[in-house]
């Protein structure tokens, strides 16, 4: 199986009765397998309704004991999503995705904190989502562009990340699964740990590693990979021509302190191994001359 | 967000901490009053701006007079004050702090900020204070001690004494020392900060813990939860053209090339920046429309581009995802009608209802240069803007 998810995966969505939960999660049922992958939905003043047939239960972890769903996907508002993703966890769901962009740092530091030594894996918050092409869609990425094959992706962007998704697919390279892991400092699966699944990954070739400006996770990522990774990596960094102390949209795409530059990163992941383009255009040509 | 000094001090005395007495002014008159009403025989004069190296740049001085406070004062109000963070054309002085002198003997430097490495908020502190911290960092890593904060206990009185022996504190003012880290690291967390920092915190002579300097940084997000904090806002430290954006919720950022780039997401935004500088070009903007960009939005970025006189061409770069194309060509059609666009336009297109967002373009009579992918686009309004600047050049002889 891709990692993470699949046709076989039950999906709850926390905030199913907002306007974005809504229009997503149609979106997600009407890609692939998503008809049956949406079971439930939570909002505990609208316990007992329905959306478009999916229940909505009070709590998550009711929804997960009458649905036998392990994954759940957050459209809550940023005020409260970091008690969402705290909801989840404390239900023992494996995997959380949080697309909401905008919540406080100081929240997400202790959601972190509580996570530890819990198995729930988060993705995000701040970020695209997952999918595994023909299979499964959980966020708010085209469908469309995206192609079953055997190319992870793995991107702190979202658009950046249907840019190369969309390389790929021109040039026939379909994918296994991609992941954005979101724009914020404070956030759940790193570069890092995505491709430590990939590397396990049957159906996984190759990785295309998209980052940017702005703290060491592709360092981290580029020294694992050196010492761990038996598939070819190439990689793409966005913020060549940023200037420091400016933060870039994303609230974590910022040089601070003279850190965590392009350049600085280009240099770690090439002399780890990671083939990188200063080419935007050119991400998806690269990833197929390595293979 | 940031704020100024004064505002700073304001929020750690809250907390118990010391600061010297002082007094915010916005004209010489009040930096004259305010120096006799703090009386002593020495007041420093510091001007309020958001940016940091204001010591070397002539932003603080010493007075030894209340004719000398007059003196700086004027020196500085209204002028514009350059620092290594300001860039060369720096920023007006429009407020200044005046403070009490206060004896120094020795200079400390405290932070607390958020650590994306550990996924937490780390203490930072060393001896070596008063000097640029990054230079400490770089010069003598061994001077430098970080002490982990767990986000759910707080920074516990074993850390904080362990910080302080650390930095060879006094001993006789480690107890209090040991109080006020526990106190800052409360002001930060109930605040939502993102950075605080005290350089140099002194000890005096007669062995008082006193910030001499504060700087506090917030977190953007949580703003929403302190109103108090959000009303601080100086909008003379603040681009206007920055603030006029994010009023219609665009992500816009000035930098000094002659190519406007409107954009849907940060990461693309970036990159196509990248890719303009790749093929020759210089980006005139960073310009992230985000997700639901409508036709007034659009309007406005475009409004945002022109006014920068520079401008020779415009790309506008958009992967439809929630975005539909065709949202964004009726965005570009009327927003060109209603600026009377009068610099080459390149779109590229690509994503959702992208062959209906093309048909809208084509069919609107404006001259539209189409591209293909990125590359295509790139080397596209690079040719465009060389080829506008030779054409304006040739028309002035």
């Amino acid at each position: 199986m891709a990692i993470l998810i699949d046709r076989h995966t039950r999906v709850i969505t926390q905030g199913i009765t907002g306007k974005t939960g809504q229009f997503h999660t149609r979106q997600c049922r009407e890609y692939a397998f998503g008809k049956d992958c949406f079971v439930a939905g939570v909002n505990p003043k609208k316990a007992g309704e329905d959306f478009e047939g999916i229940p909505v239960f009070a709590t998550v972890e009711e929804a997960k004991r009458m649905t036998g769903a392990t994954v759940s996907v957050i459209y809550v508002p940023p005020a409260y999503a970091a008690a969402a993703i705290d909801e989840a966890v404390e239900a023992g769901l494996d995997l959380v995705i949080c697309i909401t962009e905008g919540i406080p740092v100081r929240d997400m530091l202790r959601t972190r904190a509580r996570m530890h030594g819990k198995k729930t894996l988060l993705i995000g918050p701040n970020c695209p989502g997952i999918i595994t092409p023909g299979e499964l869609k959980i966020g708010i990425m085209p469908g469309i562009i995206h192609q079953p094959g055997r190319i992870g992706v793995v991107s702190r962007s979202g658009t950046l990340t249907y840019e190369a998704v969309a390389q790929l697919s021109e040039l026939g390279l379909g994918q296994s699964t991609c992941i954005g892991i979101g724009g914020d400092p404070i956030n759940g699966l790193k570069h890092k740990d995505v491709l430590k699944l990939f590397n396990e990954d049957s159906r996984t070739d190759a990785v295309l590693m998209v980052g940017e400006i702005g703290g060491t996770d592709e360092e981290e990522c580029a020294r694992w990979v050196k010492a761990y990774m038996k598939k070819p990596v190439v990689g793409f960094i966005a913020g060549t021509t940023a200037p420091p102390g400016k933060r870039m949209g994303h609230a974590g795409a910022i040089i601070a302190g003279g850190k965590g530059t392009a350049q600085e990163k280009i240099e770690v992941m090439e002399a780890c191994g990671i083939r990188v383009t200063r080419n935007p255009a050119e991400m998806g040509k690269l990833l197929k001359s390595m293979i | 967000m940031k704020i100024h000094e004064y505002q700073a001090k304001a929020i750690l005395c809250r907390y118990g901490v010391s600061v010297p007495a002082g007094i915010a002014c916005f004209s010489v008159e009040e930096a004259v009053l305010a120096a006799e009403k703090l009386a002593g025989d020495r007041w420093v004069v510091k001007a309020q701006i958001y940016a940091g190296g204001r010591g070397k740049a002539g932003g603080v001085k010493l007075a030894k007079s209340v004719a000398e406070v007059r003196q700086f004062a004027e020196a500085m109000l209204f002028a514009p004050l350059v620092t290594h963070q300001t860039g060369p054309q720096g920023r007006i002085v429009h407020r200044l702090y005046i403070e009490q002198g206060v004896e120094i003997s020795h200079e400390y430097y405290l932070a607390l900020v958020v650590d994306r490495a550990m996924q937490c908020v780390s203490l930072i502190a060393s001896e070596a204070g008063g000097m640029d911290i990054e230079q400490v960092a770089a010069g003598t890593p061994e001077k430098i001690h970080k002490i982990r904060i767990d986000p759910l206990t707080g920074l516990s009185p074993q850390d904080a004494e362990k910080i302080v022996c650390e930095i060879n504190l006094p001993e006789l003012c480690r107890s209090a020392a040991i109080t006020m880290l526990g106190e800052l690291y409360r002001a930060f967390d109930e605040n939502d900060a993102s950075l605080l920092e005290i350089n140099p915190l002194i000890v005096t002579p007669d062995n008082r813990l006193i910030a001499l300097d504060a700087k506090i940084n917030f977190d953007d997000n949580a703003l929403f939860r302190h109103p108090e904090i959000a009303a601080l806002r100086d909008p003379d430290e603040e681009d206007p053209l920055e603030v006029e954006a994010s009023k219609y919720g665009l992500s816009y950022i000035p930098l000094d090339g002659d190519i406007g780039c409107l954009v849907n997401g940060a990461g693309l935004a970036m990159a196509t920046m990248d890719i303009i500088k790749l093929y020759g070009g210089n980006p005139a903007n960073f310009l992230d429309v985000g997700g639901g960009a409508t036709v007034e939005k659009v309007t406005e970025a475009f409004k945002l581009m022109l006014k920068n006189p520079d401008l020779q061409a415009i790309l506008v770069n958009i992967f439809g995802g929630i975005m539909r194309c065709d949202v964004i060509a009726e965005g570009v059609v009327a927003a060109a009608r209603e600026v009377e666009l009068a610099v080459p336009l390149i779109v590229r297109l690509e994503g959702t209802s992208v062959e209906l967002g093309k048909k809208i373009l084509a069919e609107s009579g404006l001259t539209v240069i189409s591209a293909g992918n990125m590359a295509d686009a790139a080397r596209k309004v690079v040719d465009a803007a060389a080829r506008h600047r030779a054409e304006a050049a040739i028309r002035e002889g």
